[in-house]
């Protein structure tokens, strides 16, 4: 490594990085498949609730109906939703489609209010 | 000529695949969800179970079981190897992880196959 490479500003302190719009989403699609993954077990037993006996469908309504749930289950469409798009969105990097640098800030842009405009009228609609 | 320092376990290029594999059989099977719930006149008790009892979903959600298994352990992993530094703490939060994923895949098959 030469003397000037050496001598480079590192800036991993992460008050002070400032993304771009793609690394926005980049590391916002990490964020959501955590939360995703965090809140498996919390699916997996609203979906036993839901298919072990009409009474149980019953609780599970009332659970998912209680506000605090809700705002649980909101969080958890936008991480869906956002990770859903974000990965498409990868998936056609892969290919080398949209990958110079214009496409690529339109289509962060895009998967970031797609994904919030989207979790407002779905949720909206399933409130 | 130029010296190559060959490291790694060479389980990079097959997890960058599965990763991706998983990825769309995950999107497949939320399509088939949304639209099998679309179909269904009206989603009370027995128009949920109708939808999960048949062979198809069934096997569907197995399927899309195990890739969310395979594709949120890499995500994790990947997670834990770039911000947890120190060794010890990874591995037993990796082992964690392990654990947690054999235990809702478990979880899910009892869920699927007594609906």
């Amino acid at each position: 490594m030469t003397a000037a490479a050496k001598r480079r500003p590192k800036h991993l302190d992460l008050a002070k990085i400032r993304l771009p719009m793609p690394g926005f989403v980049s590391i916002l699609h990490r964020v959501s498949g955590a939360l995703m993954f965090l809140l498996v077990p919390l699916v997996l037993y609203l979906l036993d609730r839901s298919l072990a006996s009409a009474e149980s469908f019953a609780g599970m309504a009332a659970f998912v109906g209680h506000p605090l749930t809700k705002l649980v289950l909101l969080g958890l469409l936008w991480a869906f939703l956002h990770h859903l798009f974000a990965g498409i969105r990868f998936l056609l990097l892969d290919l080398h489609m949209g990958s110079d640098l214009a496409a690529a800030r339109n289509s962060s842009a895009a998967v970031l209010v797609l994904s919030l405009i989207l979790t407002v009228i779905l949720g909206v609609k399933l409130w | 000529m130029v010296k190559r320092i060959v490291v790694g376990a060479h389980y990079g290029l097959r997890d960058w695949l599965v990763q991706r594999v998983t990825a769309v059989v995950l999107v497949v099977f939320t399509l088939v969800l949304v639209g099998a719930v679309l179909l269904q006149p009206t989603v009370d008790y027995a128009g949920w179970r109708t939808i999960w009892s048949s062979g198809i979903v069934r096997f569907a959600a197995l399927l899309a079981m195990i890739s969310l298994l395979l594709h949120a352990w890499i995500g994790v992993r990947d997670i834990f190897m770039d911000y947890v530094k120190p060794t010890g703490v990874r591995l037993t939060l990796q082992i964690l992880v392990i654990l947690a994923l054999v235990l809702y895949g478990a979880w899910s098959v009892q869920i699927l196959w007594r609906a």
